[in-house]
């Protein structure tokens, strides 16, 4: 290995131009690496620039500023047929004219492979991908999840040193998503190979993800492992756009250690919390808290950001009860387990109910407002 | 009775196919029957059509004759099957040539700005419009001895001080040629414009990402793909270019006969329908035989309709 | 520079096509100021107003300058009659087949019945069939059916039956039906029936669900099936020539006839007022176009 990183992005920016003749900046000065082996995701909503990115990496965008480096190497205006990376498309863009077999053997004919090598490393790759004995049909012969196998294995045939995959199972319905997003991991593992992967699904992001960089309007907000963008987001965006939250606006009254204590002007109260990035006392901030962190009680447990509220709604689904409460003219959403089982309604909350919400610290965190 | 047809698939499918059966049955299949028959036929003194049995027509068609120079008894003329063979690779030739000329055209439409298409794509209806006859005569005007590509010609021999003699380009093969492929030229652009622009961007991108250049990206997914357009292409030229016989007849006058020069004449010069009747018919099956090995070898193109 | 741009060969390939195209359409033009008679070589614009001149057959003065075979034609009441022959047919040729061609591709896309197959079949004869072998068909069809009918009504003289306008607006349209139904059905087999079937949940009975739904729908396909028809009818030489009569001379009838015989800039002077014509259609249509976006 040449780098200690697979691919690396350096202040990289896309221009595109508007219909109308305007510019506008896709991705915007993005730095990012991705270390070999790993499982790499990009997540945002539509638009956020993570798909150009992927493209570039790919080459068939080029960067209008910044350079994009493949295993240590500046890949320049490099075209994606010279480039050690391989894709796998979220239309699949799979050659109609061609069978599974002639599919997959393809980029290993471009690189003019021995025929005896192409059949083994066909076989092989569709062995992989538990498609053997397909290789005759023709991609519209085959289900959706299969020409997505098909694409994959098309792919990993080359041995790339990267695979790109963009929104891959964006296709495919909830079920076979959620099997193919086990297999896919389980199948990096296997092939150690870096990959590459782009989605707007954060369950699937954090699901199958070694790391995560969560864009939004051409720029990276967060790299990090799942636990600490979910646990620990730097910014309001991210908190709000992975998972849910309760935010609550407020400013920092003093700044100590990673605790910060926030001044609440609607609770008139005071909360502590973590602090994730750098804030200083008289920052306006939000304050985050997941519903699922928050303990209800009948009586006040503890002094520290305890405030009572009202039951407005509870609805049961199932695994756990959704309470909506009131708590002094703030909207609060709190997601409590139901673990013992039981048909009383009386162990469940109750509209107009009044109870003790419990945000404790260590569960609260304290957000630079975007 | 109105509910029952309202209900009864089968009878409003009947009603709506019905004016158009008419039509191919009366003035398509009728007409071809006619044809038959008429072939079969002896002329009349005044150019009319005796009904017959006879396979006269067919055998002056393959040449054949009793009345021999060198004596046999039975010998073959070849005039016919010459004129037969000329149109047929005239029609071969400018079928290439179209599709040579046509197919980089095509692929820059269909790859333009989407907004820009139809502009190119009127660029390449608007000679159509001019009609059949004027685009013959435009060529007249070109390739005369006084006429501007002779002209030009002098220009650069005499920029270049190198003697020029007016070429004899009118009324010679080439000059069918030409004359061909310019009348046919747009009818190959618009069937191969239509399977080019069917070709998703992701899979040339696929292409590239697995390692093809942009050359082996056109040989292996591009020509493939486009394939079904050529094919549609090729009907709608080299069938026409097989019975034309207008360009022949003004840009070739009288060296260059075809099998439509033949039946035209046939039917207005020399008067015996019943035997242009029958090269007719000849041409026809040849025709069809082509199309049907050229079609079970390629496939039908869906793109003939543009 | 980017990895979207294309090929300089295809770049230069397409210029020359396209200057290839338009070219013989240019001179035909530039011919049609032509001063010389004989319109065998170009020998200047007629340059002054004035009563007609001519010197060694050009015309060196022209009460119209240089558009003095433009003046010729419009007195050309040939022309006139031809290029009316012409609209005529195309117009009347295009709204039937348009009507009728439709109609088939619904039966064939959404219907189920007798012949079927025959009529799907019997649609593809144009196409593979030399016009030239059709056209001596009906002619040989028009001919005899004529000659049958007025021996059997004894008619004569003008009274008798013979082709015209009437037998070239049926072959027209007879040839144009086909490509028209291959349109609209290629366009039908790529849309939903669930809308109709929408439609007709909402309470639309099949004739509102036609005109509300289907017909929108297809609409676009049901106009370059008439576009298509439009071109073809205009384009068209050899079925015209052998079904027109005394009466029914279309444009292209008319200048080939001329062209055997004689060339004169009348000729260019006609295709360019027909160029332009098609030119400032074209223009409107995509002005008309743009606008509606």
């Amino acid at each position: 290995m040449g780098s200690k990183y697979a691919v690396e992005l350096r202040n990289v920016v896309k221009q595109f131009i508007t219909p109308e003749g305007g510019e506008i900046a896709a991705v915007d000065h993005v730095t990012m690496q991705i270390r070999n082996g790993e499982f790499f995701s990009m997540l945002g909503s539509s638009g956020c620039g993570k798909t150009t990115s992927l493209r570039m990496i790919a080459g068939f965008e080029w960067p209008t500023e910044g350079e994009v480096y493949i295993d240590g190497e500046p890949q320049g205006h490099k075209p994606p047929f010279l480039r050690p990376v391989n894709t796998v498309f979220q239309s699949y863009a799979l050659f109609q004219h061609m069978t599974v077999q002639e599919n997959v053997a393809f980029g290993l004919e471009m690189e003019r492979v021995e025929k005896a090598e192409i059949e083994r490393r066909v076989g092989e790759a569709l062995e992989m991908v538990k498609l053997s004995g397909m290789q005759r049909r023709r991609p519209k012969q085959l289900s959706g999840g299969q020409q997505q196998r098909v694409a994959l294995a098309r792919a990993l045939v080359k041995r790339p040193k990267v695979l790109l995959l963009d929104e891959p199972l964006g296709a495919l319905d909830l079920k076979l998503r959620k099997e193919m997003q086990l297999e896919l991991k389980s199948l990096q593992q296997e092939v150690g190979i870096t990959f590459i992967y782009v989605t707007h699904d954060q369950e699937e992001a954090l699901t199958m993800s070694d790391r995560i960089a969560v864009m939004s309007h051409g720029k990276v907000l967060q790299i990090g492992p799942s636990v600490e963008i979910y646990e620990r987001p730097t910014s309001r965006f991210v908190a709000d756009f992975i998972g849910e939250s309760n935010f609550l606006d407020g400013r920092v009254k003093s700044v100590k250690g990673d605790q910060a204590i926030v001044n609440v002007p609607a609770w008139g109260e005071e909360l502590t919390g973590i602090v994730t990035s750098k804030v200083r006392a008289g920052d306006e901030v939000a304050v985050s808290i997941r519903p699922e962190k928050i303990r209800l009680a009948e009586k006040q447990g503890i002094k520290e950001n305890s405030l009572q509220g009202v039951v407005v709604n509870s609805t049961y689904i199932g695994s756990d009860t959704h309470v909506y409460l009131d708590v002094r003219g703030q909207r609060i959403k709190v997601w409590e387990q139901n673990r013992i089982s039981t048909l009383d309604p009386r162990a469940y909350y109750r509209n107009g109910q009044k109870v003790w919400v419990m945000l404790l610290p260590e569960n609260t965190l304290v957000l630079p407002k975007d | 009775m109105l509910r029952r047809l309202r209900e009864d698939k089968s009878i409003q499918g009947t009603f709506l196919i019905t004016p158009t059966l008419v039509f191919m049955v009366g003035l398509l299949i009728i007409p071809l029957i006619l044809t038959t028959i008429v072939s079969f036929g002896h002329r009349s003194a005044d150019g009319g059509v005796i009904y017959a049995f006879s396979f006269d027509n067919y055998l002056r068609l393959i040449g054949y004759s009793t009345q021999c120079d060198n004596g046999a008894s039975v010998c073959f003329d070849p005039l016919y099957a010459q004129i037969m063979w000329r149109s047929f690779s005239l029609a071969f030739n400018t079928t290439v040539l179209v599709i040579l000329l046509a197919y980089p055209l095509a692929y820059f439409i269909a790859r333009a700005h989407p907004i820009r298409r139809n502009t190119f794509l009127f660029l390449v209806l608007i000679p159509l419009w001019t009609n059949f006859v004027i685009r013959v005569y435009a060529w007249m005007m070109l390739l005369r001895k006084e006429g501007v590509i002779n002209i030009v010609f002098g220009w650069i021999a005499g920029m270049l001080h190198i003697p020029f003699t007016p070429l004899e380009m009118l009324y010679t093969p080439g000059a069918v040629l030409v004359g061909m492929v310019y009348e046919f030229l747009p009818f190959m652009i618009l069937p191969i414009y239509t399977s080019l622009e069917k070709i998703d961007n992701s899979l040339y991108e696929a292409a590239a990402d697995l390692g093809a250049n942009p050359f082996r990206t056109f040989l292996r997914v591009t020509l493939p793909l486009s394939m079904p357009g050529v094919v549609a292409g090729t009907i709608l030229v080299f069938i026409p270019v097989m019975g034309t016989f207008i360009v022949s007849d003004l840009l070739g006058g009288r060296q260059v006969i075809l099998v439509g020069n033949l039946i035209q004449r046939q039917f207005l010069d020399a008067r015996d329908p019943t035997f242009g009747s029958a090269a007719s018919l000849i041409l026809m099956v040849l025709t069809l035989i082509v199309t049907y090995f050229y079609t079970r070898k390629f496939g039908f193109g869906e793109e003939i309709v543009v | 520079m980017n990895p979207h741009r294309r090929s300089p060969f295809i770049l230069i390939a397409t210029i020359l096509v396209y200057f290839f195209l338009y070219a013989p359409i240019f001179v035909l033009v530039i011919y049609s100021f032509n001063s010389s008679r004989a319109n065998v070589q170009f020998d200047g614009f007629i340059s002054s107003y004035g009563d007609l001149q001519i010197v060694n057959g050009d015309v060196t003065q022209s009460p119209c300058g240089p558009f003095h075979w433009f003046c010729e034609l419009s007195k050309n009441r040939e022309v006139i009659n031809a290029a009316k022959n012409t609209l005529t047919i195309a117009f009347t040729a295009t709204i039937i087949s348009t009507i009728v061609g439709t109609m088939a591709a619904l039966a064939l896309q959404r219907y189920d019945f007798k012949l079927k197959a025959f009529s799907q079949v019997s649609l593809y004869i144009p196409i593979v069939i030399p016009e030239i072998v059709m056209g001596i068909g009906i002619l040989t069809l028009f001919s005899q059916l004529f000659s049958l009918l007025n021996n059997w009504l004894n008619l004569a003289g003008d009274a008798r039956m013979t082709m015209g306008l009437f037998t070239v607006i049926l072959s027209h349209i007879a040839f144009m039906i086909p490509f028209v139904t291959l349109v609209v059905q290629a366009r039908l087999q790529g849309f939903d029936k669930s809308y109709e079937e929408a439609a007709m949940d909402l309470g639309a009975n099949e004739w509102t669900t036609f005109q509300r739904v289907t017909f929108p729908m297809i609409l676009p396909g049901v106009l370059s099936g008439a576009l298509l028809a439009f071109t073809l009818s205009l384009d068209d030489f050899v079925i015209t020539f052998f079904t027109n009569g005394p009466g029914s001379t279309t444009l292209p009838i008319y200048v080939y006839g001329l062209l055997r015989r004689i060339i004169t800039p009348q000729v260019n002077a006609l295709s360019t007022v027909w160029i332009s014509i098609v030119f400032i259609a074209v223009l409107l249509l995509q002005w008309i176009q743009s606008r509606e976006k």
